[in-house]
């Protein structure tokens, strides 16, 4: 039987603490959609994709009704799509972007995630097309996301790849300048990149996924912190398990709507990704619970060890909780998308070195940093290329979202709105790497043993 | 299938009778009820049984989460499985 306790429990997570499912993702798989004439297979995409996820958002807000939990996204990951352009003559990859903006509007979803393309090794047919029209793209749609794989701990670093995704980013900030920047909002540079990731602007439905699933990632920083603040003083063994029991707790609702969701829809389940996913609404901060833990500041010398600690604890208490975990699963420290973020970037402390150095504990990477709109695109190139090598040797995903903001300096501010937030400009080493750019070739895969 | 009708908010005459007269007017049985005085808020746990209810259980919830702002309360009407998902393993 249930109690009062337990109940009024889940009714303040939800209510109070910002407790929610962030987003029910269906992954869908084009590769059936291949035509060589262009045309034919936009239309293929667009009848699979509205075929498919016709009742995704109705069945979300269904389900969000009857268990009383909000369901902020209802989002759509199809297989990259630099694979299916492949087999096309004409590899008119804005028409591709167009279509797929076409069937997210008729769905309903928020975004649609997939315009993407694999190069670690090299590039394919199809990629290099996809990659140079990722910019006109962006600018050109409003839901879809973005994100290219450079690097893996078994492939190396694409050098020539990271030179290239340093002008494609500039250039999708140049393009939506009068939007402030919001492009390379929407496009994320990956190492290691996860296959079934539900999370934007990251998720891509990978090759080796079944035709249709559902994945959903949960949320829930601040029911984190809440717990942390009622617990008081304890030493860090107790704050770890005090993490896991609330990461066990928030998982298990996960895994409930997930199965739901796979049930009404008829399309099996995939997984759930167990990630600490901050908003820029007050009380749902990553950076809260680190500050909460004892820092003075999200930022200051000893923020990634507490971030190691959380990182690792959410995991250790999901996975129990879920039959299967994935996507990237971990705490993510967007700097626009966390109001705790924001605040410890606009005083200084949070500075781009420290971040680099969080993100090698942490589940994702560089994530909604605004950088100055005078960065060369070889900076740009040197930031990528700096994280790849980080999630290449600790074998993690890591990735790049970072918004030039053109026109802008440091201090000043970009604002998205919505889920993407806003933030101040922050300062990057004037030195050039540009040489180091500009060799390109392929940094080779690291050692699997020896390790020190 | 049952449910779980939570009643958070200041304490004052009828909370009880309202809510049980709208789950009786939809053929909705009362199960157990459980009331206690949290930090001098008022809060009511109801278990009922929605299987033989005459209206789809979320029109259901959303009125009475109307009747809760109209009383100044908050009422929540949420499915039992969430709260079994969450604290049995």
């Amino acid at each position: 039987m249930l109690n009062a306790r337990d109940i009024l429990e889940t009714i303040t997570m939800i209510q109070d603490e910002h407790l929610d499912v962030r987003t029910i993702t269906m992954g869908i798989s084009l590769l059936d959609c291949c035509h060589s004439d262009v045309d034919v297979m936009c239309n293929r995409v667009y009848d699979k994709i509205t075929r498919y996820a016709k009742d995704l958002v109705r069945t979300g807000e269904e389900i969000e009704k009857e268990f009383g939990i909000p369901i902020i996204n209802k989002r759509i990951s199809v297989t990259p799509a630099a694979m299916i352009l492949a087999a096309c003559e004409d590899k008119d990859a804005v028409k591709l972007a167009k279509t797929l903006e076409r069937a997210a509007v008729t769905c309903g979803v928020n975004f649609l995630g997939g315009f993407s393309a694999l190069v670690q090794k090299g590039f394919g047919p199809g990629d290099r097309e996809l990659i140079e029209a990722i910019p006109e793209a962006l600018s050109v749609t409003d839901h879809i996301c973005s994100s290219v794989n450079i690097g893996s701990t078994k492939a190396g670093i694409n050098m020539d790849a990271v030179g290239l995704m340093g002008k494609v980013v500039r250039k999708s900030a140049e393009l939506t300048a009068d939007r402030d920047c919001i492009g390379p909002a929407k496009l994320v540079v990956f190492c290691n990149a996860p296959e079934d990731n539900p999370f934007m602007a990251g998720a891509f439905h990978g090759a080796g996924e079944p035709d249709c699933v559902i994945n959903v990632g949960v949320s829930g920083p601040g029911v984190v912190r809440a717990a942390l603040a009622k617990a008081g003083d304890c030493d860090l063994t107790a704050v770890a398990d005090l993490i896991k029991k609330t990461a066990f707790k928030i998982t298990r609702m996960g895994q409930l709507v997930a199965s739901e969701a796979s049930r009404r829809l008829g399309v099996p389940f995939g997984i759930v990704d167990l990630s600490l996913a901050p908003t820029p609404a007050i009380g749902d901060s990553v950076a809260h619970i680190l500050e909460e833990m004892g820092l003075e500041c999200c930022g200051c010398h000893g923020t990634t060890a507490a971030l190691a600690l959380l990182n690792d604890a959410v995991k250790k208490g999901g996975v129990m909780a879920s039959s299967h975990v994935g996507g990237l699963s971990g705490a993510f420290i967007p700097v626009t998308e966390d109001a705790g973020m924001i605040d410890a970037a606009r005083c200084g402390c949070l500075t781009l070195n420290k971040l680099e150095a969080m993100t090698a504990v942490c589940s994702v990477g560089l994530d909604m940093i605004n950088i100055p709109g005078d960065t060369p695109a070889e900076v740009i190139s040197a930031i990528i290329a700096d994280e790849a090598a980080i999630g290449m040797v600790n074998s993690k995903t890591t990735a790049v979202r970072v918004i030039p903001a053109i026109g802008k300096q440091v201090g000043e501010e970009l604002s998205f709105g919505g889920l993407l937030g806003s933030g101040p400009v922050m300062p990057l080493s004037t030195y050039s790497p540009a040489k180091f750019i500009s060799r390109g070739g392929r940094i080779p895969a690291p050692m699997q043993s020896l390790k020190n | 299938m049952r449910a779980v009708i939570t009643v958070i908010g200041k304490d004052m005459v009828g909370i009880l009778a309202k809510v049980a007269a709208d789950c009786s007017e939809h053929n909705i049985n009362v199960l157990e009820v459980t009331q206690s005085i949290l930090q001098d808020m008022f809060a009511m746990i109801m278990m009922v049984d929605i299987s033989k209810s005459d209206i789809p259980f979320t029109k259901f919830a959303e009125m009475l989460q109307k009747r809760g702002e109209e009383m100044g309360l908050s009422i929540h009407a949420m499915h039992e499985d969430i709260f079994n998902a969450m604290h049995t393993i």
